[in-house]
């Protein structure tokens, strides 16, 4: 499939935790501090972006039972951090990740249509499921979703969510099933984008059918070309199923951005965020979550654990695991072991090698992740990425500054802003009368 | 004799229009005011209402010094949710944020979110507990929680991060909040006195029918522990009539040196007053040339606690 007007999408998607930001340089920013986030969202707009799209995760992380301290924690609302950016900011998309599984469909519903308003038609909400009952222990309804319910419940907190923005204020939309129960109406009139775009970033099957269904943006983590291709194809088939047209969803997957004047240099600086992602606690604390142990006692630098791991599942405390990561954890330990031994890595080096996000980062030049992203847009795999800062400040500026007129020569990057909403930003079909 | 005197800024001409509600905050920080109140409800009740939370945060970036404070219902939402939510509107403000505490309890409010109102006292215990666990979750992220020591490669201090493991017979949290603690400490927790909950507020809200009333109730606010008292105002001073159903509240109608004179006799009784204008948009021009001069204390800041003279709270989990 080639588009005669390829036009490629940029996002970025600020986890504010995690261990992808290096909060070990000298001017690394306040995470939490709100010129931080009107900077970046200014800078954004300098670069013409879609999107500013934030992470949200309802627990703390912690590492067996202990607040996990080695990465960066600790972030504001996501809702209300971004109306406050509404306020001094004109034309970027504001996206927040909620999760279905612990908020009040209607509550949430006008919270989101509040943010939509407030920023003239720039809101975006990602909708996200929690499978686990260790988060529910902050929320009126605890641990009540079986696992295999959760993406029902998505389903119908979406749809309600829905009716209430087609609606105009006072008019009564009920829904009384076992998983969703309100009778409610909008407070607000619709933006101009009429709701907010919904993001999905799921990559179960469920996942993908709540996205063909209801979303206007996929987050996948398939980056790689043919992970891309292959999930674009898995998903308009999906798309097709639900009576959509192809063209009615983007496609946004995760990546991270390394470049440089020339290959070498990128590599180089490439291989150094690597090795300061993954400290050596942090190489020792991945490898517990799967070992479900102390292995304190065990150098970073030497070999791998010789102790046998637990049997029990997966500790979920950490915070999000991709999916492939959950399950098979003794298998995927016996091949971790082989993959040392082949090549003689240590911990650390095991852990670069094999924690997630190791594949997503595109380094070059700029001209040479220009030419590439061009493929990717030229031949439908994605519509753009949604980018994964590392460096705060530096990321953003970078891309901005050095990436985004590369992008702009090859004719695959707007020079300007055209319309004033997320909707429009994101060249969206215009809603059918369902919302 | 000064009051700390805090504005009503529900009843503006089109509430949908939040540049229109960024002009009236400015206008009103200009004028003196403490801070301005954003009532709100779950429904529309017949009016067009932008969430508070959303309201507020939004102003946040439109104003300087003027405290902001959304009223958010315990009942119709996630508790949780309500503590991330005002303790990061303290940190968009940089210390200004204030929580109008609300106790929706009909029918349709609860049943938004797929609930049964509550008999009176168990409303009032869900109530005190949602202020008691916001305030614990505030008080989760130790002030210095964060350390960023490059030696260790440790980001906190886990000993300065705590869990709260709040139990309530309607809901219960473990935390700790995922948001640090923010700037002032504690958001000032305003609350009508009675709502039974006084303790556990930082600013009472009372109303009477006259200013021997407010005053019983004032000193019954103090003696259930409340550190400041507000006296609840509606006024109308364009000479129009004042059509608003009647409440609880004193209601003054006529020019604003009257006005003048009712603050500072009921500036012997409480420590502000927080005024409900029946003309938003009419009144606030001359409150700012005509009441305010004469009877507002100045805003100190920068944060809320500093205008309000309350002391920033020392946390109740760090080690003494």
């Amino acid at each position: 499939m080639s588009d005669p007007k390829p036009r490629l999408h940029l996002g970025v998607f600020f986890t504010g935790v995690g261990p992808n930001l290096l909060w070990t340089r000298p001017d690394f920013a306040s995470h939490t501090h709100i010129d931080t986030f009107v900077h970046v969202a200014r800078t954004l707009e300098r670069g013409l972006f879609d999107a500013f799209f934030l992470g949200d995760g309802l627990r703390v992380r912690e590492n067996r039972g202990q607040i996990h301290d080695l990465d960066v924690a600790g972030r504001p609302d996501a809702i209300t951090q971004l109306a406050a950016v509404a306020a001094a900011t004109e034309r970027i998309g504001l996206v927040v990740t909620q999760n279905t599984t612990y908020n009040f469909p209607a509550d949430l519903a006008r919270r989101l249509a509040s943010l939509d308003l407030v920023s003239g038609g720039r809101a975006g909400w990602n909708v996200v499921t929690t499978d686990n009952a260790w988060t529910g222990a902050n929320f009126r309804h605890g641990g009540w979703l079986p696992h295999e319910r959760r993406y029902e419940r998505a389903e119908q907190f979406v749809e309600a969510a829905k009716a209430l923005w087609a609606t105009a204020p006072g008019e009564v939309v009920e829904r009384r099933t076992d998983l969703v129960d309100l009778r409610a109406a909008a407070t607000v009139p619709a933006s101009p984008q009429g709701r907010p775009v919904l993001f999905q970033a799921g990559d179960s099957p469920g996942g993908r059918d709540l996205a063909a269904r209801h979303a206007d943006v996929v987050f996948s983590a398939n980056t790689e070309y043919d992970k891309a291709v292959a999930y674009a194809e898995d998903l308009r088939r999906r798309l097709a199923a639900y009576g959509r047209s192809p063209d009615a969803v983007r496609i946004l997957p995760g990546a991270s951005v390394v470049l440089g004047d020339t290959p070498a240099e990128a590599e180089e600086r490439a291989a150094w965020i690597r090795r300061e992602q993954t400290t050596g606690p942090r190489a020792i604390a991945f490898l517990e979550q799967f070992w479900g142990k102390d292995l304190s006692g065990y150098d970073p630098d030497g070999p791998l654990p010789d102790i046998d791991p637990t049997d029990e599942e997966l500790d979920p405390s950490r915070g999000t695991l991709t999916i492939e990561l959950r399950t098979g954890k003794l298998e995927r330990i016996r091949q971790w072991r082989a993959l040392a031994a082949e090549r003689n890595l240590s911990i650390r080096d095991l852990v670069i090698e094999v924690s997630p996000g190791a594949h997503s980062t595109f380094v070059g030049t700029p001209g040479q992740i220009a030419d590439e992203w061009a493929r990717y847009v030229r031949t439908r795999a994605v519509d753009g990425f949604n980018l994964i800062p590392q460096l705060l400040p530096g990321t953003v500026e970078d891309v901005v500054d050095r990436l985004v007129p590369q992008l702009q020569e090859r004719g695959v990057y707007r020079t300007q802003y055209e319309g004033t909403t997320l909707r429009e930003h994101l060249d969206l079909p215009p809603l059918d009368a369902r919302g | 004799m000064t009051l700390h005197v805090a504005l009503e800024l529900d009843g503006a001409p089109d509430p949908a229009d939040i540049e229109a509600l960024s002009r009236t905050a400015r206008a009103a920080e200009q004028a003196g005011f403490a801070l301005v109140t954003l009532a709100d409800a779950p429904l529309p009740e017949g009016r067009v209402r932008i969430e508070a939370g959303v309201r507020a945060a939004f102003l946040a970036r439109r104003t300087e010094r003027i405290g902001l404070a959304p009223e958010l219902h315990a009942t119709p939402t996630e508790p949780f949710h309500l503590a991330t939510q005002l303790a990061s509107l303290d940190h968009a403000s940089l210390g200004r944020a204030a929580w109008v505490i609300g106790a929706a309890n009909t029918t349709e409010a609860l049943a938004t979110i797929g609930r049964a109102p509550l008999e009176p006292e168990a409303l009032r215990r869900e109530t005190a507990d949602v202020i008691e666990v916001a305030r614990r979750l505030w008080d989760s992220w130790e002030d210095d929680a964060v350390i960023r020591d490059v030696a260790t490669g440790r980001f906190l201090d886990r000993r300065r991060v705590h869990h709260v493991d709040f139990e309530g017979p309607t809901f219960s949290i473990v935390g700790p909040l995922i948001t640090p603690r923010p700037p002032q400490g504690q958001v000032v927790v305003l609350g009508a006195a009675n709502l039974g909950v006084t303790d556990r507020l930082d600013v009472a809200l009372v109303g009477g029918d006259g200013p021997d009333a407010v005053r019983r109730r004032a000193e019954l606010a103090r003696a259930e522990g409340a550190p400041l008292v507000f006296a609840e105002v509606e006024s109308a001073l364009t000479g129009a009539p004042d059509a608003r159903p009647a409440t609880d509240r004193i209601r003054y109608s006529g020019p604003p040196e009257g006005l003048v004179a009712l603050l500072t006799e009921l500036s012997g009784a409480v420590d502000g007053v927080r005024l409900h204008p029946a003309r938003l948009d009419e009144e606030l021009p001359i409150l700012a040339e005509r009441v305010l001069p004469a009877v507002a204390t100045r805003a100190a800041g920068p944060t809320l606690r500093d205008t309000l003279g309350l002391p920033r709270p020392a946390n109740r989990f760090a080690a003494v």
